[in-house]
């Protein structure tokens, strides 16, 4: 058994890089993605609605890690075999991507209804009304909730561990294989999550209080 | 302003318009014909149908029958082209402003001048100037909206429908939501905008602005137009108990 020492530290910091990177990966991707979700989920199509209505649906009733098994061991049955950084970014954007979509379709909803009818009037396409007028009033609303969110991300991508991508979980449990001491190590993981997501939290926090202060002095 | 010429061509016809939501007749067979240059003012309870019928005219509503034909076009017609006409031809101006609260004053002008007008943004800035100093908020072209009062808004929400050059311009109880002072400031302006001879219908709760600057005074009861003239006449020779007793309880 190896005395837990300054090296295992560096190496769960340095595990930790790989979890900001996923979580990168899987908002990037779920934003990507969630956009056009939200805008299919306000469409006046009702083809589009019932789709990006029944992918939402989908992802948010099946638990992440049933997604991460599709993606790494079931795609891999199909032939497609995905390293597991692309196999977890790819589990992580679709489940991201559902609840960014409707977080994001809240927030095109809660423009009010009377800004496309000013717009409307004013004879901007539909395109130039989103463009211009509704998506610019949702994404100030959007930016708190979606803070919010990536703190879900970030704890999230520990899942990642259990199809053998070595972040910041999965090197907690292999330095716990050599020294043996996981109460010590664990908490050391926490510390490290904890030290990413409370800047989340609280920039959230800020950022809504701020959103909230700025429509009180309307 | 520019002076357009008074003829009895009518800009706005309205004929026949049944309106229902769901089970709920709201507008149940309305004609009505408005002339260049005219200003009328639709008056009545709420529940009346008024409101109902000046977003039927703008085209947010779909009507059950009937037709309405804005400087000959219908409006409600399928198609991009038929709407662009539509609103090349008709300005309308609401309520609660709804001005865009994330663009300044300029910008809320200028964007329909530079999306839908194509103009250069030299030439809309411009425009805006010139639509702002006639509103009187010249020094207000930076603002946000909610660094003005309702009354400014109001008028900055007038100025942006105006520099589209509409052929008519539509209110919706723009003095509503303002307090009687702020009311007399957006009042004021309409009343230039009218004498100026803009085509106007006016959705309004203000009798004393109805009797002074309507050509044409229309009362709206149970979704029907109930009586209609020219506005001294009809106000001094109300032919209806209904319009009788809506014209006391105004006063």
């Amino acid at each position: 058994m190896i005395q837990l020492n300054a090296h295992h530290i560096w190496y769960l910091i340095m595990a930790a890089q790989w979890t900001v990177l996923l979580s990168l990966l899987a908002f990037a991707g779920g934003a990507l993605v969630g956009l056009p979700i939200a805008l299919m989920r306000v469409s006046p199509s009702h083809t589009l609605r019932i789709v990006a209505g029944g992918y939402i649906q989908l992802i948010q009733g099946t638990p992440l890690l049933i997604l991460l098994f599709l993606t790494y061991f079931g795609l891999g049955i199909l032939g497609y075999k995905l390293a597991p950084l692309v196999a977890a970014g790819l589990a992580l954007t679709l489940y991201a991507a559902a609840f960014l979509g409707e977080i994001w379709r809240g927030c095109i909803e809660a423009v009010p209804r009377t800004q496309w009818e000013a717009s409307d009037c004013l004879g901007l396409n539909r395109f130039q009304q989103y463009a211009y007028v509704i998506l610019p009033q949702a994404f100030r609303m959007a930016i708190p909730p979606t803070v919010g969110f990536m703190v879900q991300i970030v704890k999230n991508t520990s899942l990642a561990s259990v199809v053998g991508f070595v972040e910041l979980a999965r090197a907690g449990q292999i330095v716990n294989n050599s020294t043996f001491e996981p109460f010590i190590i664990f908490c050391i993981v926490a510390a490290i999550y904890f030290a990413m997501c409370y800047p989340l939290s609280l920039a959230s926090r800020f950022l809504e209080r701020r959103a909230n202060a700025g429509r009180a002095s309307h | 302003m520019q002076v357009a010429p008074a003829t009895s061509a009518a800009v706005v016809q309205v004929t026949g318009v049944v309106k229902e939501f769901g089970t709920l007749r709201v507008l149940d067979g309305v004609s009505l014909d408005v002339a260049r240059g005219q200003t009328v003012a639709i008056v009545g309870r709420s529940g009346s149908g008024k409101s109902t019928l000046l977003r039927c005219i703008a085209g947010l509503e779909t009507i059950q029958a009937g037709r309405i034909e804005i400087c000959g076009h219908e409006v409600g017609r399928p198609g991009k082209a038929a709407r662009a006409q539509l609103r090349h031809d008709v300005g309308m101006v609401f309520q609660g402003y709804n001005l865009f609260p994330h663009l300044t004053v300029e910008r809320n002008i200028t964007l329909a001048l530079t999306l839908v007008k194509k103009q250069a943004m030299d030439a809309a800035r411009k425009k805006a100037a010139e639509v702002l100093g006639l509103v009187g908020l010249t020094d207000k072209i930076s603002s946000y909206p909610e660094q003005l009062s309702g009354g400014q808004q109001q008028r900055v929400a007038i100025a942006r429908s105006l520099a589209l050059s509409p052929q008519v311009m539509l209110f919706d109880e723009v003095t509503s939501a303002l307090d009687p002072e702020l009311t007399a400031e957006v009042l004021a302006v309409m009343e230039d905008l009218a004498t100026s001879g803009m085509t106007m219908i006016t959705v309004t709760h203000e009798m004393g602005f109805a009797r002074k600057v309507a050509d044409q005074v229309v009362f709206m009861h149970r979704g029907k137009i109930w009586e209609s003239g020219p506005t001294s006449e009809l106000f001094a020779r109300p032919q209806t108990a209904e319009f009788k007793q809506f014209i006391s309880s105004e006063l």
